[in-house]
């Protein structure tokens, strides 16, 4: 089976420090890692891969230090990688992303001959928090998409998806090809090994360029992106909610009403 | 003169941190007060490249250097000194005088499994009277008829038991002292040999220490290491190396002690200050660190020199000096800064303190370190 992870480089948000005055993260000398649920995303693809054989591709869209990220991923258990990077990509927002990640994926195919039967990314970045670019990755290719999985099997030729959901787990039967997005799984991410380490750090990886796509740059970074971030802001917190407690349920329910209505919420 | 790490090194000493904080970390409290051998943590450790790193590829090694190992050493004793020294008693005394020593078929038969992790490694060479003074073995090994017969006892072995290749100091010459002196290559299960008295200790708990013991153990003649009577020679060589590995060890336990103490005196108040706002908590840990960079420095030191095949007993000798010296010292400037507290099992800082006084000890006591560098001073 033909696999891509789409992966994402992200500053360590756990190292992130919050500038007291003006209220910003302050991003120098945070570490990048790649994504954690990128992460989580290639530890599937790489099981699947181990299972019913295959090759499992990374890609990034980012800038030349995104290298390092998809250094890390050929040390546990990728098999190659791509980076995608021009200055026309930048700022691109996430339907701007997913377009060039679209577009790029084909040239990729194009180049390797072999078309993807399955893409994974990770259910949303660190960073950025939309758990947009997945779907809309899917929705640019026309391929089916399922969200929040947490597992992935292959059974007679059709994918068995395991998917996270607020009331319990749906088990989803897709056709090939998909796009999966992953939560963080059971199972964790492998580590490298000393040799996958040594031999990620020796590989050469590939950059695909604007030039080497049929890509409209008018869909692309600033320019392709409707998204207008207005203004950020740390949220001043409220204070704590009203607690009912100690009266029975049916008493309970009786006062939330009360002042739920007092409130004119009800 | 360059103090900069290259890219490999870097890489593999993230690996490294990563590897300890988030899976031997957890275990160090538990092995410790249980006593127990880290059987699960050696197998991620085998799976990783962790045993050999550096030995050669074509000998199951990872093909690294001895600098990050040494930092593999002190990155796992940082969090666990137990499992630090499993990693270099395994490493240095066992595999190491196999690829220095051994004969081709040698290595493949022993060195290949020790350096991939398939197999843990030991070293045998005190005995209950022989310790600084290693010349007073009393082992034999009696030659004949196509094998050695070996008699006799070892004590406070590192990783016997778990270990399934042991290389043995015995006598083959009583009448030559030093000279008389052979290493062999023993695997757990040859008849005669067995595990005896498993010791309890003071500190590095997780690690096993046991006797050896050999009654007409029988060894084939093909498991001489190095020529018959050099067996000396080469526990002095393994010991050298085996130095930076202990040295570094120390290095990672007072840096561990370092690291758990900075956020404990950011938190503690006391007469209305935090513990980290008196100069005198300052500066007990700025000294300390330079102590430990300073350590630090001798023991890369020493791991390069050997890295370039230059002379490297005596830089081994300073490191472990120095190096263990202040680990015990660090350790417990440390546990005084906790206080109380310090001293129950809350907290990690009590069983640094007791895991830092073997590095004093093993592998050549602080007095013997002395001994070399003064030797090599030439001051006699």
């Amino acid at each position: 089976m033909n696999i891509l992870v789409c992966v994402k480089q992200v500053p360590d948000t756990t190292e992130i420090k919050i500038d007291p005055v003006t209220n910003t993260l302050i991003r120098a000398g945070v570490p990048s890692i790649v994504n954690p649920f990128d992460g989580y995303a290639l530890e599937v693809a790489v099981r699947l891969k181990e299972a019913v054989g295959g090759k499992v591709t990374v890609m990034s869209m980012g800038p030349e230090q995104a290298k390092a990220a998809l250094k890390e991923c050929l040390s546990v258990g990728a098999d190659q990688a791509y980076l995608i990077s021009d200055r026309a990509f930048g700022g691109s927002d996430t339907l701007a992303t997913s377009y060039v990640l679209s577009v790029a994926l084909k040239a990729v195919e194009e180049k390797e001959r072999a078309p993807f039967d399955l893409i994974f990314c990770g259910k949303q970045a660190i960073d950025g928090d939309t758990g947009q670019v997945g779907p809309e990755l899917a929705e640019h290719l026309g391929y089916a998409q399922i969200t929040y999985a947490s597992d992935v099997i292959m059974e007679d030729g059709m994918l068995q998806v395991k998917r996270e959901s607020d009331e319990g787990y749906d088990y989803i039967t897709a056709e090939l090809p998909a796009v999966i997005t992953i939560v963080k799984t059971p199972f964790e991410p492998r580590y490298a090994t000393i040799r996958s380490k040594m031999a990620a750090n020796k590989a050469v990886i590939p950059t695909l360029t604007a030039a080497d796509m049929p890509i409209d740059t008018s869909r692309c970074g600033l320019k392709g992106s409707p998204t207008k971030v207005k203004k950020t802001y740390t949220p001043v917190r409220e204070k704590h909610g009203i607690k009912i407690e100690g009266k029975p349920a049916d008493e309970a329910a009786r006062e939330l009403v009360g002042l739920l209505s007092d409130a004119k919420i009800m | 003169m360059d103090f900069h790490l290259s890219e490999e090194q870097k890489d593999l000493q993230a690996l490294y941190q990563d590897f300890a904080q988030n899976e031997v970390k957890p275990l160090a409290a538990d092995i410790d007060r249980e006593e127990r051998f880290p059987q699960e943590t050696v197998a991620k450790m085998a799976e990783m490249g962790l045993l050999g790193i550096p030995f050669p590829e074509e000998y199951g090694g990872a093909g690294m250097d001895n600098l990050s190992y040494a930092q593999c050493v002190e990155e796992l004793s940082r969090v666990c000194a137990s499992t630090g020294v499993i990693v270099s008693a395994h490493t240095s005394l066992c595999a190491t005088p196999i690829y220095l020593f051994g004969t081709e078929e040698q290595k493949k038969k022993y060195l290949v499994p020790l350096a991939s992790g398939e197999k843990l490694g030991a070293f045998g060479l005190t005995e209950p009277g022989a310790g600084t003074d290693a010349a007073g073995q009393k082992t034999t090994a009696v030659h004949k008829d196509g094998h050695y017969v070996l008699n006799g006892s070892k004590v406070f072995i590192t990783n016997a038991g778990p270990a399934d290749i042991y290389v043995v100091m015995a006598m083959t010459d009583k009448e030559k002292g030093n000279h008389g002196i052979s290493a062999f290559i023993v695997e757990k299960g040859f008849p005669g040999f067995s595990i005896g008295k498993h010791e309890e200790k003071m500190g590095i708990r997780g690690s096993a220490t046991s006797e050896l013991i050999f009654e007409d153990c029988i060894v084939p003649e093909e498991n001489l290491l190095g020529e018959e009577g050099k067996g000396f020679k080469v526990a002095m060589i393994t010991l050298d190396g085996g130095r930076i590995g202990i040295a570094a060890q120390a290095v990672g336990i007072a840096q561990g002690a370092i690291d758990e103490t900075v956020p404990y005196v950011k938190e503690r108040v006391q007469f209305g200050k935090r513990l980290s706002q008196f100069q005198n908590t300052q500066f007990e840990l700025a000294a300390m660190q330079a102590r430990v960079d300073a350590a630090r420095l001798l023991v890369y030191r020493a791991a390069c020199a050997k890295d370039a095949h230059e002379p490297y007993s005596h830089l081994a000798a300073m490191a472990k000096l120095v190096a263990s010296e202040t680990a015990s010292d660090v350790t417990r400037r440390c546990l005084q800064l906790f206080g109380g507290y310090g001293y129950t099992r809350d907290y990690p800082i009590e069983r640094m303190m007791r895991d830092a006084k073997i590095t004093e000890i093993y592998e050549g006591t602080s007095e013997v370190q002395k001994m070399v560098i003064s030797s090599w001073m030439g001051v006699k």
